[in-house]
């Protein structure tokens, strides 16, 4: 396995310093988080940055906390493995959690940072649906001051993000929830672990569950586009409705047809759109049944 | 671009002045010869230069040195209790835990750890830990069985 170049790594204590590093040092540069797709990028597709930005000394971007409102703040260099097993996630989100989960190994977890997974923008990415389907914001920091996007906004293409390159992505937001919010996040690939997705839905939405009645229904898609996207088509067949299993296979047809997938080295296009019909009728029905007990002793529901 | 980093190797404090640019995994092996943790894929999917990062599992092939200043770094060399080894160490020589033994330093690591965090760990939740530490021997029912012996061991100890 080749080796990386010789290369100068700084360790910046604030925004504003990486920020002014990257202005001062020009193109060519690259942030660092925790390294997982950085360190492999640079010894298997020969990239070779100028110099690297680590960001991981810079106090206050990791950790989890519980607004006031209900909504949840995950700091940009929190480790999918925090997110993965945070009370305040398994309890809220699960599925959210699961999201995480799926990713690698538990040593790749334990580097591999949300805000780094979202900012490397690949469309396969498993916690971008479910942070999609949560309407979940990303606040970034640049020279001149902070901003807030809409989640579904900031990724613009494979490895592209709205970000300036001076830019750092310091914090993902969840607005509030309501407590009758249920989901599901389904990876679909052809191994338990260590694989990326053919596909992967997750769908969130507000159940009565007595009247088995959907209200604010998200279903967002990966590694069906350039980008991860929601199926609007597919939510709005369900707002207001009645989940019903012949309902939620109109939505996966739906969802199925929206999905603007390619064919590569993992999957055809046709297989995708059907893998996307049948798992998000599946993610629908999950969802609704809210089994209870941990994820991992229900993985087998997935095929 | 040497650097100076400070790290705790095995419980010993240890200066050490390194180029950022070089991988924990070859600052372990060519520079300290610490030759205990392997290098299997170099791409974080085969565990197999899993070593403990203050205090948690982690792919050595993917952390430049230039990262490490102030770290607590645990190697397979440094797993022993004392001059005792370790009990995941023991059950897997006593079970055949290894065959050819590359992935076995990894594999120890991992499940040290898991041992740490979950004393009691199910048979499916020892797959799910290990399952970024890959056996091209494809022993992994003798590995998960050693991950329960010592598991077994090391609670026998603690109610001890």
């Amino acid at each position: 396995m080749r080796r990386p170049e010789p290369l100068e790594i700084f360790q910046p204590t604030s925004i504003r310093e990486a920020g002014a590093l990257v202005k001062e040092k020009g193109p060519g540069g690259r942030f660092l988080a925790g390294g997982t797709d950085l360190v492999i990028a640079v010894k298997e597709k020969s990239f070779s940055p100028k110099y690297v930005v680590d960001l991981k000394r810079i106090p206050g971007l990791s950790g989890i906390r519980e607004e006031a409102d209900g909504g949840l703040k995950i700091g940009s260099l929190t480790t999918l493995r925090e997110v993965e097993i945070s009370p305040i996630i398994l309890k809220r989100f699960p599925f959210l959690a699961q999201s995480a989960a799926e990713v690698g190994s538990v040593q790749i977890r334990n580097r591999a940072t949300i805000g780094g997974n979202m900012a490397n923008a690949t469309p396969s990415a498993d916690v971008a649906p479910a942070l999609l389907a949560l309407e979940a914001r990303a606040r970034i920091a640049g020279l001149n001051g902070e901003r807030v996007v809409e989640l579904e906004q900031f990724f613009r293409g494979p490895g592209q993000t709205v970000m300036a390159p001076e830019e750092i992505l310091t914090e993902i937001i969840i607005p509030p929830a309501n407590p009758s919010l249920v989901g599901e996040y389904i990876k679909f690939s052809p191994r338990e672990m260590m694989d990326l997705a053919y596909i992967g839905v997750a769908v969130a939405f507000v159940f009565n569950a007595s009247q088995k009645l959907c209200e604010k229904v998200r279903i967002a898609l990966g590694a069906v586009s350039p980008t991860p996207m929601r199926a609007r088509g597919a939510e709005s067949l369900l707002e207001g409705q009645v989940l019903t299993e012949e309902l939620a296979e109109k939505a996966g047809a739906e969802a199925a047809r929206e999905c603007k997938p390619i064919s590569d080295v993992r999957s055809s296009a046709d297989y995708r759109r059907d893998m996307v019909r049948v798992n998000t009728k599946r993610a629908l029905l999950n969802a609704a049944a809210q089994r209870p007990g941990k994820w991992t002793e229900r993985r087998d529901r997935r095929y | 671009m040497k650097k100076t980093i400070h790290v705790t190797l095995n419980g010993r404090p240890t200066n050490l002045e390194v180029p950022a640019h070089r991988l924990l995994l070859d600052l372990l092996r060519d520079e300290i010869g610490l030759t205990g943790t392997k290098e299997g894929c170099g791409t974080g999917d085969c565990g197999a230069c899993t070593v403990l990062l203050d205090g948690k599992p982690v792919n050595s092939c993917l952390i430049f040195s230039g990262e490490l200043d102030g770290a607590d770094i645990v190697t397979i060399e440094g797993l022993k209790i004392g001059p005792e080894l370790h009990p995941v160490q023991k059950a897997f020589i006593q079970d055949g835990g290894a065959q050819c033994g590359y992935c076995t330093p990894g594999m120890l690591m991992m499940a040290k750890s898991l041992l740490d965090e979950n004393p009691d760990p199910s048979d499916e939740e020892i797959r799910f830990a290990l399952s970024g530490n890959l056996c091209r021997c494809t022993g992994y029912a003798k590995i998960v069985q050693a991950v329960q012996d010592a598991a077994a061991e090391l609670r026998a100890k603690r109610a001890g």
